[in-house]
């Protein structure tokens, strides 16, 4: 592992066991994340992009240790995470933090907004009362707030100042990785620009590595770094921010890009768009080849009969598509 | 022009709440045109959606009031008729569509049943012709198998099937106006496409006209052909899409295109900080003299806290509430 890797996922697997519904039938499974490998550079943004059922917001949870893993390896900085038990793996959760969705239902109710941001550090044993009383009012001056709000409970703020209290919860232990999942999607627009400055000011200012959980492409373009396009539990395609939006190989990430609703009428009236028919098939009864086939404009005989397997283009991009010439020429282009 | 299907006038509705009355929508004009695509976009909070529901005379009362202003569907009031007329109205001639398909289907009725219901309601024909009409509805809004979907509930339903059958639901008896608030805020990216396509071929062969309630610019930039950007319950500037979206003169307008991550079709290494607008909605009882916006507006001036701006014309069909269009000219 290079030394600015901070975080490397190999081959994690999850899957959830479907309860069995009579004796006969097999046990099945919902194939969640299905062999995936990623590498998270310190400092950097890591987004995952995808629908609903994808696996982007398992596949952070399994970063977390907070879904059974069912294969795979995890490893933050030194540390093998997936292997961690009991007070070992509490001690780890320090390290590794979370700005979840809905910032309504991910403060507690009664604990003033001080208390909640301090709790991390009491639980972890961070710093004597009078050094986590001074980090708690560094922290809510970081984040926008005054300090003086501590006091209040969450119902007196108003939603984009409760992701604040959110994120400011998140490095009151100085986490390695903070797990951003849907940061932004439960806010109004207007206040979704407020939370997207601050995340990327706190990263330059703190050095932060972000794993960015979104579904909104703008956002994941505004944001991320590098970037990795799931689809029903696979990685489909993967690269840097640049060449993924200037680039897209895979037909399920242009499919994506042009499904976007865009303000910019130059994007808006352009003629290779390609509109997907239905819904992603149910993850449960997965068809065999490619996951995507079934909805694929492009798919051929061998789409269907073989799994395509990820594989480098460029430097730093790679697709997982039968279609992609070797030389990057997506079936998209070859109209 | 031709007279409009909908005109709205100087609508005023007022909530009575523990902090006193709030006007939530305060001298609304709209006028819509058969056949078009009217946009209407604001943050929560801003009365769009409120808006809707006073057209559809839907408003909860108390402790919501309409205290001013007439709503005409062709000529005919809607705050003035009898409820029973309004009954008549609704899911008829206007018909509404809401955010989240999953909450506005009956779930102990079949989908095939609840369009069924509305047919019978508005239309005198026998309960074998309203079926066949379902049925048709379904398949004219992309759903395989309609035959067989008809009889399914809600529940066995993706998110974007359900909203496809609310689609059907409101056009079943070719309503004059349909209402969409919202429309694809629950679905995934690609099924929203799916959603929108469909909106607008049905809108081409049916010639109804649609109000879209949303905050996404980029929905309005692909639908819409007209927009009205509401703010704080005021229209602060209404024109044609293109003309706001390349030209936007109101400093609220400006902020709602600037402060969302866009996809860039010329993408650089380089990020700039987005757009912020400061603040969030003010409440709407606590709102002063002058105008709504100039609490979170970078560019407010002295009057602006003091007096409501009056609006100006500032191209074809463009208006704007500003002080500051109304002091350096158009």
């Amino acid at each position: 592992m290079s030394k600015d890797t901070l975080l490397s996922i190999e081959n994690l697997k999850v899957y959830f066991p479907i309860k069995k519904r009579s004796l006969s039938t097999a046990k099945s499974f919902v194939y969640a994340v299905d062999g995936i490998d990623l590498k998270i550079t310190k400092g950097k943004t890591f987004g995952i992009v995808g629908e609903s059922g994808s696996g982007k917001t398992t596949t952070a949870l399994a970063v977390m240790r907070l879904v059974p893993i069912t294969s795979g390896a995890i490893t933050l900085g030194d540390q093998r995470l997936d292997r961690l038990q009991g007070e070992e793996l509490r001690r780890a959760r320090r390290h590794m933090q979370v700005i979840f969705q809905d910032p309504y239902s991910s403060l507690n109710p009664r604990v003033r907004a001080g208390a909640i941001v301090r709790e991390p550090m009491n639980l972890m044993n961070i710093g004597d009362p009078g050094e986590r009383d001074a980090r708690v009012s560094d922290l809510f001056k970081k984040v926008g707030l005054r300090p003086e709000q501590q006091a209040l409970f969450p119902h007196q703020f108003s939603g984009g100042q409760r992701q604040r209290i959110g994120v400011a919860r998140a490095l009151a232990t100085q986490p390695k990785l903070v797990v951003c999942d849907e940061p932004v999607s439960a806010l109004d627009v207007a206040i979704q620009a407020q939370i997207l400055n601050l995340l990327r000011a706190l990263q330059e200012e703190f050095g932060l590595t972000y794993l960015f959980i979104s579904h909104d492409l703008g956002v994941v373009q505004y944001m991320c770094d590098e970037i990795a396009v799931m689809y029903l539990g696979k990685v489909v395609e993967q690269a840097d921010r640049i060449s993924l939006f200037k680039e897209p190989l895979h037909p399920y990430t242009w499919a994506l890009l042009s499904a976007v609703l865009s303000a910019d009428p130059a994007l808006r009236d352009r003629s290779d768009r390609i509109r997907l028919q239905g819904d992603p098939p149910n993850p449960i009864d997965l068809p065999p080849g490619c996951r995507f086939a079934s909805r694929c404009p492009f798919s051929e005989a061998i789409c269907v009969a073989e799994t395509p397997p990820l594989r480098a283009i460029h430097k730093g991009h790679a697709v997982a598509c039968h279609l992609v010439s070797d030389d990057g020429v997506p079936p998209q282009r070859r109209r | 022009m031709a007279d409009p299907l909908l005109e709205i006038e100087d609508l005023r509705v007022e909530f009575d709440t523990r902090d006193g009355v709030a006007t939530v929508i305060d001298g609304l004009d709209i006028s819509l045109y058969s056949g078009e695509i009217l946009g209407i976009v604001g943050e929560s909070g801003c009365g769009k959606t409120m808006t809707a529901l006073s057209i559809m005379r839907l408003v909860p009362v108390p402790p919501g009031r309409i205290a001013k202003g007439t709503i005409c569907l062709q000529g005919e009031d809607l705050l003035q008729v009898s409820e029973k007329r309004m009954r008549e109205v609704r899911g008829n001639a206007i018909s509404m569509i809401f955010q989240e398909p999953m909450t506005s289907l009956n779930p102990v009725f079949s989908v095939g049943d609840q369009i069924v219901e509305t047919i019978l309601l508005h239309e005198g024909c026998s309960k074998h012709e309203a079926w066949r009409r379902a049925v048709e509805m379904l398949d004219a809004v992309g759903i395989a198998v309609p035959e067989v979907r008809a009889h399914e509930y809600p529940h066995q339903m993706s998110g974007g099937m359900r909203q496809r059958v609310m689609i059907a639901m409101a056009l079943a008896c070719e309503p004059r106006l349909l209402i969409a608030d919202e429309p694809t805020t629950a679905l995934d990216v690609t099924v929203q496409a799916q959603i929108f396509d469909l909106l607008k071929d049905l809108q081409d062969k049916t010639g109804a006209a649609i109000v879209l309630i949303t905050h996404d610019m980029g929905a309005i930039s692909e639908m819409a052909q007209r927009v009205v950007v509401m703010y704080a319950g005021r229209k602060v500037e209404e024109g044609p899409v293109d003309e706001i979206l390349t030209n936007p003169r109101h400093p609220y307008t400006s902020g709602l295109i600037g402060c969302v991550p866009h996809l860039n079709a010329d993408l650089s290494g380089e990020r700039l900080p987005l757009t912020e607008i400061p603040g969030v909605v003010p409440p709407l009882t606590k709102l002063g003299q002058g105008c709504p916006f100039a609490p979170r507006c970078v560019k407010a001036l002295e009057k602006c806290r003091l007096e409501m701006p009056p609006q100006s014309v500032v191209g074809e069909g463009h208006r704007v509430s500003c002080w500051l269009i109304e002091n350096n000219g158009p």
